[in-house]
């Protein structure tokens, strides 16, 4: 473990930005001894103070554990051999020659880097410098590509140029936001808040979520289409051919600005009718009408798209099929009108101005074009530039494992959890000649097949900037000093550089320089050609890019006018011919259909309270008690089907791989689906990492492969037994059919299913548990119930505790967990220890559904119920709940409602 | 109101707790049936045996545990016999003949003979210093020669040994128990819980030699000593023989009542062989059982005081019983069928920093059998459930943890 420390003099806050989601929120962050405290930055733009569940826990996660401190090195020769510590240099000088033996003997192809959209953009942009003009390949992707690569790709077959033209105040003064695949409430929190702020104030402001499930958003939502899964280029060419019959086509603007209309309406199935689309689309013609009219009807229209529009085989359609609708009425380029894609990272779009992807160059320009390649290989006096495009995530991957790639620097990401097909990755990486990974946490999915680990520094200690969804950059300051020897990314990367002999061109001394030269790519030879220009911020000095405030790019050198940081306000848009183009898009289904082996669609996607592969969220009690284990949520009928109940295990299987879950039986769940989430991996959970079973099929455009529909089978898990552990210390699980560990405070969780049937439990139990023989040990067995408990106390106090039953449905964890913030026990409490509660039934809350205030369920209803509250807002000056972050509210609206209408059906009953 | 019916005469043998609460019972039901006469052969009124424990342990005195003084008898015009034990029954005349010579003829006559210590008959057991542990004459020799002697060796390591040992432990000695089971009260306890009961005795400086058979008591004119089978020896100035106890039945026999193990009796507590002479107590076998704990007692008390009464609306289905041990500071429970068989379950819960040991003994879905140990107090509501074959199914999962624990958990379900 670590051996660091955080202490720094608490002072004033440190303005930062957070490192969650694209909305790109404002921090202040205080150092206290070896505590953060953070708080919202109430003059940051895009969210004045206001901070979600995960961006206030964000103190929970700087935090010593699991951090991987030194550089280390695995001996290739002894495989199974632990890693070795060695110096900076020693590592440095092992990569750059390794990698620099490798080019020379199979040539600049057959290296790879996978970097990230956790990278500050200084970071990425040495990253990419480094490889398409020092190496000359770009064979350099991103964990974006799994993210918004089909979005960039849309962008820039419309526009010509990847341009979000949308702001977050467009979102204050439109009349009708469209969600589409996006679960916004709980995926950007605060941007979810502020649509909803917007909505309060102008009633008129109508929300629509098109989405195949019922989420958080929906809730919300003054109509929500469930559209059946994969179904959207449907959905919106009908659209277009409907607003196009209705006479809506803005025709000054198509016939000054777009070209390709007349292709685009053939290809729309333009005469299909409304109740054809409806039912390709899985909907009711009535709602389908509705949405329809209502779109027709308002001028200011916000089409927001999130992943459920990017992750498919026909992402980058689904994109076009959006903006088509856009230009059809004109509605772009004005306050309050647009086509926004909603970015999942704190800097995909940090990346995607540095061209961070595999098939673009820099600052915005293209890797197909000549004269782009010419200036920026002048600009940066480059030996080589790549001129061609490079490998995108999954074949990249793909080409490690047949060899033709035979080294790879993966640096802040997670492909062995996250990319499709994921065990395709393991596969790949265990075979690759060079694994170089460099990472904030020691142990990952992905560490566990390094030969060469470098330490990076985490956020708090790392400085730079991200660009947000709307285009705003931000400074992320370090507010505590790095850990053991964790150091930029940048940095590691110059070194090498260095070693190459490409001192000159990498000599940064620190990170503003970077950001100078990034910001004089942006300008040069720039003359408007590209949207992308920051020349305005070049020649700051360490102390001017330290106080820079948060802004919206572009930034020319000379003021640029109102109409211009509108983009395409001036109906100018960046194909070489300053038109905007419609794509014909026709629509197609996802790739995989279901059959009778595989009869439902598995859809993924995030929880509330956790990020990605939870190597920072997994640390918080705060948002593990949200939703603590990996599930599978389903419909009820699907679900009798196989014979699983609520509650219980179930396995869900693909072509690709299977994992194990817990069962969330859902009556608003879509039949025929299955919804697992993302996060969980080997580090959390014995079997649930669902890149497993996605399906490595990607948009042939984008190459963002499809998360979002893969055909699949579940089937009841039935262990021999199931448990629990609570363990003040973390403990080694392994062995067991099936596990979880979930943070807690002061403790950690462990869920469990085993498949032995007779286990010698007193003995197992204090194996598990690792208390000695002697140990202050209490059992309570009930051999032929199969039920087994035991807690082991430490001087008085709650060490740990072991659950055992035959079916899922043991006590509540609440009270136990509780014990271990307590002190001494006393003798009830010794007692209470096996029964699982409180002799004098305490209060359990139940689920935690407002993190913030840790109120949980029971208290809610109960508050309903008494009649003390009959509205959001009462329940949130009764509790508190959903008063802070807010991202709890369409849980609590849910929970009204449904509370209330028990209590109405009871009524009505009795 | 003026009573015209001829009163009934009826003797009652034996003045202990299991004839004296069938009076009581009798007396309540209808004080002026019978004209009664009782025979004792100990020289006291009634008191209470089973605090003879707690006697010889200085927590109590005689004093204390006297139920019924000799106005209690003269009050009620009960004619009491005391010191003067019964030695023949005329059945056939009807007429009782005690040591002393009275006779007293009985229209209905109660045999409440109890039972007598077993002595192992083994040479020496008839030496001075060798006691037996039964009554308050055997209490006042064990508390005379603790004051003057230093060693005791208890013979028998049940209920009553124990109680036994601790007193004399209590009392200054250096009290050796001698057991021939490789466990301590086998016959309530399983090996967990004896093996926690003879770890805290053995605390409270108690020795125990287990799987130890006696074959010699030692001494000339007093005992010095006791020999076991596998030859090893002990000194000693005290031995009591604790190792059990006989139904006192040879009276019973002699007037040709049928007797098995002791005088068998119906459910109604009459004997089987007339129907004038009723019997309750640990003298007593009722349905192949004989019991030597005091509930069964009280309730057979009831029982055979309704009929003597002639009410005839009570029977007797034989008894559940529990046994806790009178050993300040050490709690124990223990009841029914806790060693169980194929078709029963266990439940267990040990905490044994505690000193806490639960067992209970589930057949279908009701309880047969527990052994407590450190914590009892739902020793009780466990007897309860027992006796009344209640299904505990719906609070399986909580039962061990007690009845606060099951009724919280229930009270909801019936909400």
């Amino acid at each position: 473990m670590a051996d660091g420390n955080l202490s720094m003099p608490a002072s004033t806050p440190i303005k930062t930005t957070c490192p969650y989601c694209g909305t790109g929120c404002g921090v202040e962050a205080t150092p206290s001894g070896k505590l953060v405290r953070v708080a919202g930055d109430p003059q940051h733009p895009t969210n004045a103070g206001r901070l979600c569940v995960k961006g206030s826990a964000l103190g929970d996660t700087v935090v010593p554990q699991g951090r991987l401190l030194h550089p280390q090195l695995r001996d290739k020769q002894s495989p199974g051999q632990p890693l070795q510590r060695l110096s900076w240099d020693a590592a440095l000088d092992h990569a750059a020659g390794e990698l620099r033996r490798i080019i020379d003997t199979h040539g600049p192809e057959s290296v790879a880097w996978y970097v990230s959209g956790q990278l500050l953009t200084e970071d990425y942009y040495v990253a990419n410098k480094l490889v398409k003009g020092f190496v000359g390949t770009a064979n350099i992707d991103t964990n974006s590509r799994l993210c918004m690569s089909s979005a960039v790709a849309g962008h820039k077959r419309a526009f010509g140029e990847d341009i979000v033209p949308v702001a977050y105040e467009d979102l204050d003064r439109c009349d009708l936001v469209v969600l589409v695949g996006s679960n916004t409430a709980w995926c950007h929190p605060i941007l979810f808040q502020r649509m909803l702020r917007a909505r309060e104030a102008r009633p008129q402001m109508k929300i629509v979520v098109l989405d195949p499930r019922k989420t958080a958003s929906t809730e919300m939502a003054d109509l929500h289409l469930g559209l059946r899964a994969g179904s959207d280029v449907r959905l919106f060419n009908g659209l277009l051919a409907h607003l196009h019959r209705l006479g809506l086509t803005d025709a000054a603007f198509v016939e000054r600005s777009t070209l390709g209309l007349d292709e685009t309406l053939a290809a729309a199935d333009r005469d299909a009718s409304l109740a054809d689309i409806a039912a390709d689309c899985g909907l009711e013609v009535e709602a389908l009408e509705r949405f329809y009219a209502l779109f027709a009807a308002t001028e200011r229209v916000i089409t927001c798209f999130s992943m459920g529009v990017n992750q498919s085989s026909a992402g980058t359609d689904k994109v076009n099929s959006i903006i088509n609708c856009h230009l059809l009425t004109g509605r772009i380029g004005k306050p309050g009108a647009g086509p926004f894609s909603l970015t999942g990272q704190p800097n995909a779009m940090g990346g995607r101005e540095v061209g961070g992807l595999a098939n673009m160059l820099a600052s915005h320009m293209d890797l197909e074009r000549e004269e782009h390649r010419e200036l920026v290989q002048r600009f940066w006096q480059s030996p080589a530039i790549a001129s061609r495009t490079g490998l995108k995530a999954v074949d990249l991957f793909k080409a490690i494992e047949s060899g033709e790639i035979k080294a790879v620097w993966i640096m802040a990401t997670n492909p062995v959890v996250s990319l499709p097909d994921a065990d395709q990755v393991r596969r790949a990486l265990d075979q690759c000649e060079l694994v170089i990974v460099s990472d904030v946490m020691a142990e990952t999915d992905t560490t566990a097949y390094a030969h060469l680990l470098l330490p990076a520094q985490g956020w708090g200690e790392k400085d730079g900037t991200v660009t947000n969804s709307e285009r705003c950059i931000s400074r992320q300051r370090a507010f505590v000093p790095p850990l053991g020897e964790a150091r930029p990314d940048w940095w590691m990367l110059s070194e090498v550089a260095r070693r190459w002999g490409h001192a000159a061109q990498f000599p940064y001394r620190a990170v503003h320089e970077i950001f100078d030269e990034h910001a004089r790519l942006s300008a040069f030879e720039n003359e408007g050609a590209r949207y992308f220009d920051i020349g305005g911020l070049a020649g700051l000095d360490a102390h001017a890019y330290d106080a820079l405030a948060p802004l919206r790019w572009p930034v020319p050198r000379t003021a640029a006018d109102a109409r211009h940081l509108q983009a395409f306000a001036d109906g100018r848009f960046y194909h070489a011919d300053g038109l905007a183009r419609f794509v014909p898009t026709p629509a197609r289904a996802p790739a995989n259909a279901v059959d009778a082996d595989y009869p439902l669609v598995l859809n993924t996607g995030r929880v509330r309270d956790h990020w990605h592969t939870m190597t920072r969220t997994g640390l918080s009690a705060t948002l593990s008690s949200h939703i603590p284990e990996p599930f599978v949520e389903l419909n009820p009928a699907d679900a009798e089907a196989a014979g699983i109940a609520h509650g219980s295990l179930a396995r869900v299987s693909t072509r690709w791989g299977s994992l194990v879950g817990r069962a969330v039986v859902a009556d608003e769940h879509a039949r025929g689906s299955l919804f697992v989430p993302i996060h969980w991996n080997a580090q959390f959970a014995s079997d649930a990492r669902v890149g497993a079973l996605v399906n490595p099929v990607v948009d042939p455009v984008s190459g963002e492969p499809e998360f979002k529909h893969t055909p699949a089978k579940v089937e009841a898990f039935v262990p021999a037994w199931h448990g629990f552990i609570l363990s003040r210390k973390p403990l080694a699980i392994r062995h067991l059919a099936w596990w979880t560990r979930v943070t807690g405070a002061s403790f950690t969780r462990y869920e469990l299913a085993g498949d032995a049937t007779s286990l010698p439990w007193p003995e197992f139990g204090r194996v598990l548990l690792g208390a000695s023989a002697d140990a202050d040990w209490l059992e309570y067995i009930d051999g032929a119930g199969g039920l087994y408990r035991a807690a082991h106390v430490v001087d008085g106090r709650i060490e740990a505790v072991l659950f055992v039953a035959p079916r899922p449905d043991l006590p509540s964890r609440n009270w136990l967990a509780s014990l271990f913030a307590a002190g001494q026990l006393d003798d009830e409490a010794r007692i209470g220890l096996l029964a699982g509660e409180p002799l004098a039934a305490g209060p359990d809350e139940g689920a935690t559904i407002c993190s913030c205030f840790g109120v949980g369920q029971k208290r809610i209803v109960a508050a309903i119920e008494s009649g003390q509250a009959d509205s959001v807002v009462k329940l949130g000056e009764l509790l508190k709940c959903g008063t802070n972050c807010g991202s709890c509210v369409p849980e609590l609206k849910k929970i009204l409602s449904k509370t209330q209408a028990g209590a109405k059906a009871a009524s009505t009953a009795s | 109101m003026n009573d015209i019916r001829p009163k009934l005469h009826l003797v009652v043998i034996g003045n202990g707790m299991a004839g004296m609460r069938t009076v009581e019972e009798l007396l309540k039901f209808d004080p002026e049936q019978y004209s009664i006469t009782v025979f004792g052969a100990e020289p006291h009124g009634n008191y209470n045996r089973i605090l003879l424990s707690p006697v010889l342990a200085g927590e109590k005195t005689i004093g204390d545990i006297m139920l019924n003084d000799r106005a209690w008898y003269t009050d009620r015009g009960i004619q009491l016999h005391a010191g003067d034990p019964v030695v023949k029954i005329d059945r056939l005349r009807r007429i009782v003949t005690s040591k002393k010579g009275v006779d007293v003829p009985y229209d209905r006559l109660l045999i409440a003979t109890g039972s007598k210590p077993f002595v192992i008959p083994v040479p020496g057991h008839q030496l001075p210093g060798v006691v037996a542990f039964r009554d308050i004459h055997d209490v006042e020799a064990m508390l005379e020669t603790s004051r003057t002697h230093r060693r005791a060796v208890v013979i028998g390591g049940g209920l009553l040994g124990l109680e036994c040992a601790n007193g004399l432990a209590r009392n200054g000695m250096e009290v050796t128990v001698v057991h021939v089971m490789d466990s301590l009260m086998e016959r309530q306890l399983d090996k967990p819980a004896a093996a926690l009961l003879q770890a805290a005795l053995e605390a409270r400086g108690l020795k125990f030699l287990m799987q130890a058979g006696t074959t010699e008591i030692l001494g000339k004119d007093r005992v010095t000593g006791i020999r076991f089978k596998d030859g090893r020896e002990v000194e000693t100035d005290l031995v009591v023989m604790a190792a059990g106890i006989r139904p006192n039945i040879d009276l019973a026999r002699s007037c040709g009542l049928h007797c098995e193990r002791a005088i068998v009796v119906d459910d109604t507590l009459q004997t089987l062989s007339d129907p004038r002479i009723y019997a309750v107590g640990e003298c007593v076998e009722h349905r192949k059982a004989v019991y030597g704990l005091v509930a069964p007692l009280w309730e057979q008390a009831r029982v055979c005081a309704a009929h003597l009464a002639g009410l005839g609306h009570k029977r007797y289905p034989g008894s559940t019983v529990s046994t806790k041990l009178k050993v300040t500071g050490i709690d124990l429970f223990s009841a029914g069928d806790f060693i169980g068989d194929a078709e029963t379950e266990d439940l267990v819960l040990r905490d044994p920093r505690r000193g806490v040991y639960k067992r209970i003994v589930v057949k279908g879905n009701t309880i047969v059998g527990a052994v407590l140990y450190g914590d009892v107090k739902d020793g009780p509501w466990y007897l309860d459930l027992m006796k009344n074959a209640v299904d505990i199914a719906p609070m399986r999962p909580k039962l061990l943890f007690g009845q606060r624990y099951c009724e919280a958990a229930i009270a909801p379900l019936a909400a």
